[in-house]
């Protein structure tokens, strides 16, 4: 006879222990949370929808171009006649902050798995099992530690859009041109000289990839976040599926998707040469040594074109 | 006063076992049997060699011969499984990291296969790297990396990125990174391999022109023999990362140590790499100012020649007296070789100077063609025969039937 083997109790003896333990940490988190979701929703819906259209019509016309623009334009317009603006603006602020802080965890730990092969070895079953857990028993804890509201929301969404990023950014680096890597450190540079000026540069189109996929990632959570109780469009298709609601139902989806689009493009544009090349350009001219040279520079070509 | 570049016993062994990998190694087991009983690879065995300052010292192998790996122990981007490198004195294993790259920013620069430029950078600030690493002024930089860049004829393209340059200039701006570094070493991995024929003959040109500038100490890694034979002033042959070979151009040639090293010198074009130095003859007969026409005649009848070359005091060619007009001496009752029995009916060239540009010359004249010094002085002949012999020489061991 094979023994039952307890684990499902001591995972809840675990959370048990460290509700326990540390009951400040988890207090400390959700306040940090609390405050930054709150904060970033405040400054996206006080002022008038139009200042932030215009706003985003802006950055699309910068990193993509007139199409971006335009559908950005008429995708929120379509939004504020859903009268989902709010909704929408809660689900932006829900997903910015758990993208900002996925990517702020992933990076670091997929430079350091890039770098070590040791950490690259238990890093894999652990995004593994993170990437094939179903989406509700992140859930559980998430409720168990933060209660309902955004928080638990906020930290389901982070830890579910964290794998991604960190293997497009073991990927990006692991593929830097080990040439030249090797002639940075042939001419003496530093192993963080090395990672700073070298492989981070090169690897910036996986990493932003990776960011690209972490912002998809963190939407697809939004409704599983309005199951516990987050404000947003996630709340609206919740109580449209609870009262068989079909039209809202189909309308906050539908803003989901706008928003997806919107998203999705606009940050695929970062691991795109034009929008990065300019990007780079842009840090070079305030660098007082290459002023000189950006203000020489005619007009290079070459760069302007996608590869 | 030590070698700028010494090695000593140089080895490398990549895998786990390596001390027992080492043992077999030093037992002269092969690489495969290694591998088979180890599972370590033995890249590079037993390499000793010392580099000159000014020196252009060429490691040649194919692919697999562990070329690459050595360049890579000599600054320690791999670390050596045994053995001592030493720059100007100091052994680079004994080195802390700090240490080390002081050394690879300062003493040690590298020019790579694929140019391994920073696409996101400039060219200037690609030239420029090694100083800012070290810590240098933006105007340091700045002046280093353009005075680098003229030097390699890159200087207008310096505000471009490596992406709008060809690979000859991208190797041209890999090259300006090394010399702006100012470094008395320089470690060249395949620099030309990558590139079109015609543009490597260009590079090699220019580095060729540059190393008779700068006199830089230069360690050339190449799998061409052409190209060895061209630029090194020796050449190390590897095989399966073991030495076999060291010796100049025309010593690998004339005397190949092996049927791996013959199956190389047998692609090379000799005409270029052999010199008239290396074809030189005593010349059989040679007279002087002064000397009695009869005694001249007798002595071309006896060496079944039509004439000689007659030196002056200081030994150099006064000219050739041809047996025609000793013979019209003789009738005329001159006693002594004067300006009116030598023709100038000959040609002559310096010892350093390979057969290719001689080559129309020989056979032209009476007498052979004459190699001379700096000064004029004749230091000997070649003959056509020579040259024949030398061209269509097949080394002994090499000959396949």
């Amino acid at each position: 006879m094979i023994p039952h083997i307890p684990l499902g109790q001591w995972v809840s003896d675990l959370i048990d222990w460290l509700l326990d333990t540390v009951p400040w940490l988890f207090d400390a988190v959700s306040a940090v949370m609390q405050v930054l979701v709150n904060g970033l929703t405040d400054a996206l819906v006080s002022p008038p929808p139009v200042l932030w259209i215009v706003v985003f019509a802006a950055l699309a016309l910068l990193l993509r171009g007139p199409w971006l623009a335009l559908y950005t334009v008429l995708a929120f317009l379509l939004v504020v006649s859903l009268e989902l603006w709010v909704e929408t603006m809660q689900t932006l602020a829900l997903v910015l902050v758990a993208a900002v802080i996925a990517t702020a965890v992933a990076v670091p730990i997929g430079i350091l798995a890039a770098r070590h092969r040791a950490v690259s070895v238990i890093v894999r079953p652990v995004l593994d099992f993170m990437q094939t857990t179903p989406v509700f028993v992140y859930l559980i804890p998430a409720v168990f530690f933060f209660g309902v509201g955004v928080v638990p929301g906020v930290v389901a969404t982070i830890l579910f859009a964290i794998p991604p990023g960190v293997r497009l950014t073991e990927l990006g680096i692991r593929q830097v041109d080990r040439e030249v890597v090797e002639a940075a450190q042939a001419f003496g540079a530093r192993p963080g000289q090395v990672l700073r000026e070298v492989q981070l540069p090169l690897a910036l189109p996986s990493i932003m990839a990776g960011v690209n996929q972490v912002i998809m990632l963190a939407l697809s959570m939004v409704v599983t976040a309005g199951l516990l109780g987050a404000a947003g469009l996630g709340a609206v298709v919740v109580r449209a599926v609870t009262q068989l609601d079909v039209g809202s139902g189909f309308e906050g989806g539908l803003a989901v998707v706008l928003l997806a689009v919107f998203l999705d493009r606009l940050t695929a544009a970062f691991g795109h040469p034009t929008a990065l090349s300019r990007l780079v350009r842009a840090r070079g001219r305030r660098v007082p040594s290459g002023a000189a040279t950006a203000a020489r520079e005619p007009a290079s070509v070459g760069e302007r074109q996608p590869a | 006063m030590p070698p700028v570049l010494g090695v000593s016993g140089l080895t490398k062994v990549f895998g786990a076992r390596e001390q027992e990998a080492l043992r077999l190694a030093g037992e002269g087991l092969g690489r495969d049997e290694i591998l088979r009983r180890t599972g370590a690879t033995l890249a590079v065995h037993d390499v000793s060699f010392a580099v000159e300052r000014g020196e252009l010292f060429v490691v040649m192998g194919l692919s697999g011969s562990g070329k690459s790996t050595l360049v890579r122990l000599l600054n320690r981007l791999i670390e050596p499984s045994a053995g001592t490198v030493e720059v100007e004195g100091r052994d680079l294993r004994a080195l802390d990291d700090a240490q080390l790259r002081a050394v690879r920013n300062e003493k040690i620069s590298m020019v790579f296969q694929h140019f391994a430029l920073m696409p996101h950078r400039t060219v200037r600030e690609n030239a420029a790297y090694a100083l800012k690493v070290r810590g240098a002024s933006a105007a340091e930089q700045r002046e280093r990396a353009d005075w680098a860049l003229e030097t390699v004829g890159l200087l207008e393209r310096a505000g471009a990125r490596p992406a709008e340059l060809s690979g000859g200039m991208r190797q041209r701006v890999g090259l300006a990174r090394a010399l702006a570094a100012d470094s008395e070493v320089l470690l060249m991995d395949e620099p030309f391999s990558a590139l079109d024929p015609l543009i490597r003959r260009d590079m090699q040109d220019l580095l060729e022109q540059l190393q008779s500038e700068l006199s830089k100490t230069i360690v050339f890694i190449t799998h061409d023999l052409n190209e060895a034979m061209r630029l090194g002033d020796r050449i190390l042959m590897l095989k399966d990362g073991r030495p076999v070979q060291l010796g100049t151009g025309p010593e690998i040639i004339s005397a190949p140590a092996d049927d791996y090293v013959a199956d190389f010198t047998s692609d090379v074009d000799r005409t270029r790499v052999l010199t008239a130095g290396d074809l030189l003859r005593e010349p059989r007969l040679t007279a002087r100012l002064g000397d009695a026409p009869g005694d001249v005649l007798r002595a071309l009848g006896v060496a079944e020649a039509n004439g000689a070359y007659v030196l002056g005091e200081d030994g150099r060619v006064a000219g050739v007296a041809r047996d025609d007009l000793l013979a019209r001496a003789l009738q005329e009752g001159r006693s002594a070789l004067g300006p009116r029995e030598l023709v100038p009916d000959y040609a002559t060239i310096g010892a350093d100077r390979p057969v290719v540009e001689f080559v129309h010359l020989v056979g032209r004249h009476a007498v052979p063609l004459g190699v001379v010094d700096d000064d004029g002085r004749l230091l000997g002949v070649v003959p056509r025969a020579a040259v024949l012999d030398a061209l269509s020489a097949v080394p002994v061991r090499g000959r396949r039937s």
